[in-house]
């Protein structure tokens, strides 16, 4: 009895230490093991394929391009009511004139117009007219009032002493923002502030500074008094008389914040309005159409490939396996030929003057000058989709319908239920898990594809993804497409998510 | 299958009819494939069979889309690119799908299923999102850092080949993680025990013991990554340039815009590819279970 009692403490390994203690570090080590040869994989996945999505995921909110572009006139805006029916003050427009003046040297204002035009169209050809326009502005009259004045004034090295030095700055807070600005322009363009001549809106924020009554060191002074003060919201309105609509400047208040969910309400046919997001007109709204269009096509598709995949999948697992084995090849050909291969085969195969109408003319069921259109249609996606998908349906019915025991239609029948009875009621529930399986499974295939609907879908039978492709390359509206993607993302990995439940992600077979 | 000796007329007619429609899907299945074989050796520029085609008439056959495809510079290019970008894409996915396999295989892994969720995760996203995704991001690709914002790289992979094969990479990884962990599962854990004993060190275990048993599964895995990586479309289009444009590439074009009947000629040889590496997947397949001691299915 002392013997054991003397070991009370926890049971100890071969070295000494507690057995537990031991057993956790050599786990520990084991676990290390294992995540340094996973390591390398996942961070190759992390930035090849993950941040990318993320990338998109931010993209489709993302809209520092107001903000960085017109950083003035976003704060100059604050103040601004868009209830009010009138454009913003003089004072917003000055600093609009600043921002889009630099905007103007960089050809900014371009991207901005067209950034806009998304939202409001006809923004972006406003934007383009007054970019030729602002560098013709009256505003050329302080520039020579300052210069007649004092030649100094003319003097680029003389301007960035000035800017320079911390009193001025502060005494001269417009001036000093103008030209800090135009510096870093200057700098980006690869250009030297030091060589060029000082713009027109450096000396308009100079003046306004000196009317303010700023006193700043240094400067010679210039006695600003009797100058004329030229409106720069009528110079704007000359330029293009839409400035003086409020709804413009509604569309740049409602879109100056560094993130936006614009996007998003455009992809489910919202559009901002100076009172927030309303629904679009009803022959604008397409997108939330085109969402349901892919949804009850992919439906389609899957209900056709149920239909076609299940005897075929029966059939397989009811031969011995020899006949099976070679059958099986049938479905595994299609499987691992190119979908290019298979898309231009349907291609061929549904044109007008395609083989399939050559026959149906051939045996007379259609005439040759009524043959049916069955391609650049929802038909051609659908027939093709169907082929395309079908053997994902077949390959996991049919690894469940082998697992079914040949013994419970047996019994079924011994007691006297016939064919139908013995299927309907004790085989085909044994295979709705494989049904479950493969139509989430061509399901989730099918509410992305963009090759064969693009090829064979004309315009009535395109999905989603085809305008997100659209957007991407042909409109440029690439926070839009993003949204319409991070749409279908979240679709899709819901659905993920109950195949994951359903059937585990674990349990994936490939070709059989 | 077959029917019972006392089985009913209904039973009878019900049971070939069944057999007529079960011909009938497979014909829908393999038809379209195979049609388009004959129709590559068309004399004349048609996409259905001419008169002399169906007399068999040795005139209305003839090797001029072949021709075409071997001396176009542009399918020379394409498919010049398409071997150029699929092995490489291939090796990546392999050597680091391959081992991050063998580490999910051990017992203890701890976010075992998140971390397969994230590996899998490329086959499942669809592919135009992955596409925009990349479209953006390998432009101008940026290490994001908390409270600082984007550190921008100094270099763009979107049109360079190297875009292209990472892109690829990605994308064939889940079919290595699928095909070699299946091949693990079966794996006999007490061969490697018992090659330790006997003084092999980690590595001269894995190369001698634990790798010529997964062979058939890193082989079938590879593959399925250089099917992806050659069939793949829709990331080429986006992420790639018209230098590096792959046979599907010009393909894709080709059906969108100028149809010619060369698409067919490539589509025959692609066929041509796809079969045999069905079969060698297929004899892998036999051969591994065999290894492992299954029975041949």
């Amino acid at each position: 009895m002392t013997d054991t009692t003397s070991q009370s403490g926890p049971m100890l390994a071969a070295d000494g230490t507690p057995l537990k203690k031991s057993l956790h570090r050599a786990q520990r080590r084991q676990k290390v093991r294992a995540l340094m040869l996973i390591a390398p994989l996942l961070l190759f996945i992390l930035v090849t394929f993950i941040a990318p999505i993320f990338d998109m995921l931010l993209r489709s909110v993302e809209n520092d391009i107001v903000p960085d572009t017109l950083p003035r006139t976003v704060v100059a805006l604050q103040d601004w009511d868009n209830a009010s029916g009138e454009a913003p003050d003089e004072e917003t427009f000055r600093a609009f004139y600043t921002d889009f003046a630099l905007a103007e040297e960089q050809k900014a204002h371009t991207r901005l117009g067209s950034r806009l035009n998304f939202e409001m169209s006809g923004i972006s050809s406003v934007f383009r007219s007054t970019g030729r326009d602002v560098g013709k502005f009256d505003t050329d009259y302080y520039t020579d009032q300052f210069v007649d004045a004092d030649e100094v004034y003319e003097d680029p090295v003389q301007w960035s002493e000035w800017m320079a030095d911390d009193g001025v700055a502060s005494a001269l807070p417009q001036t000093a923002d103008a030209y800090a600005g135009w510096v870093k322009v200057l700098n980006e363009e690869g250009d030297d502030p030091l060589d060029e001549d000082i713009p027109d809106f450096v000396y308009t924020a100079l003046y306004h500074d000196l009317a303010a009554g700023a006193n700043p060191p240094v400067l010679p002074s210039v006695d600003v008094s009797g100058w004329d003060d030229i409106s720069l919201k009528e110079q704007f309105i000359d330029s293009n008389e839409d400035w003086a609509d409020p709804d413009i400047w509604a569309t740049i208040k409602a879109f100056s914040g560094p993130y936006t969910a614009g996007y998003f309400a455009n992809s489910i046919d919202l559009q901002s309005t100076p009172e927030g997001f309303a629904q679009r007109d009803e022959d604008e709204r397409i997108y939330i159409k085109l969402f349901i269009r892919t949804m009850v096509m992919s439906l389609a598709i899957t209900g056709m490939c149920i239909l076609l995949g299940y005897p075929i999948a029966y059939l397989l697992s009811h031969l011995p396996a020899r006949k099976a084995n070679l059958l099986m090849i049938l479905v595994l050909l299609p499987f691992w030929t190119s979908l290019l291969v298979r898309t231009s085969a349907w291609k061929v195969l549904l044109q007008n003057q395609g083989v399939i109408n050559d026959i149906l003319v051939w045996i007379g069921i259609v005439s040759d000058d009524n043959r049916l259109a069955l391609i650049n249609n929802a038909n051609g996606t659908i027939i093709a989709m169907t082929h395309i998908l079908l053997p994902f349906m077949i390959l996991p019915l049919f690894s469940v319908m082998k697992t079914i025991n040949p013994s419970y239609v047996r019994a079924a029948k011994s007691m006297g239920a016939n064919d139908w009875t013995a299927f309907w009621r004790v085989y085909f529930p044994n295979s709705v898990p494989g049904i479950g399986a493969g139509s989430i499974l061509v399901f989730i295939l099918s509410i992305g594809y963009y090759i064969t609907p693009e090829l064979v879908g004309g315009v009535d039978g395109v999905f989603i993804s085809n305008r997100i492709a659209y957007h991407i390359s042909s409109s440029l509206n690439w926070g839009l497409a993003a949204a319409l993607g991070s749409i279908l993302l979240v679709l899709v990995l819901g659905l993920y998510y109950v195949y994951d439940r359903v059937v585990g992600i674990d349990n994936v077979k490939l070709g059989g | 299958m077959a029917l019972p000796i006392y089985a009913s007329t209904t039973q009878r007619v019900w049971h070939y009819s069944y057999l007529t429609i079960c011909g009938l899907i497979f014909f829908f299945l393999i038809a379209p494939i195979l049609v388009i074989i004959p129709l590559s050796f068309n004399a004349q520029n048609f996409f259905t069979f001419t008169p002399e085609m169906l007399r068999f008439d040795p005139a209305g056959y003839s090797l001029k889309h072949y021709n075409d495809f071997f001396t176009n510079s542009d399918w020379q290019l394409a498919m010049k690119n398409s071997l150029k970008i699929a092995p490489v894409a291939t090796l990546i996915s392999v050597s680091l799908g391959t081992l991050a396999a063998i580490g999910l295989s051990q017992s203890h892994v701890p976010g075992r299923r998140a971390i397969m969720a994230t590996l899998i995760s490329p086959m499942i996203v669809p592919l135009i999102i992955s596409a925009t995704g990349m479209y953006f991001f390998y432009s101008n690709p940026y290490i994001p850092i908390p409270f600082y914002g984007k550190l921008y790289l100094p270099f763009t992979l979107t049109g360079e080949y190297w875009g292209v094969v990472l892109a690829h990479a990605a994308l064939g990884i889940p079919f290595v993680i699928i095909t070699v962990t299946a091949t693990l599962v079966g794996f006999d854990k007490s061969l490697t025990r018992a090659s330790a004993m006997m003084g092999a060190g980690p590595v001269r275990t894995f190369f001698r013991v634990q790798m010529p048993l997964i062979m058939p599964g890193v082989i079938s895995g590879a593959l399925f990554a250089f099917i992806t990586s050659f069939d793949e479309v829709v990331v080429v289009l986006f992420v790639g340039s018209a230098q590096n444009k792959t046979l599907p590439w010009q393909m894709f074009i080709g059906l969108r815009e100028q149809i010619s009947p060369t698409i067919l000629a490539a589509a025959t040889i692609l066929i041509t590819v796809s079969v045999i590496l069905l079969l060698v997947v297929e004899l892998l397949r036999r051969r591994s279970e065999r290894l492992r001691g299954m029975s041949p299915g």
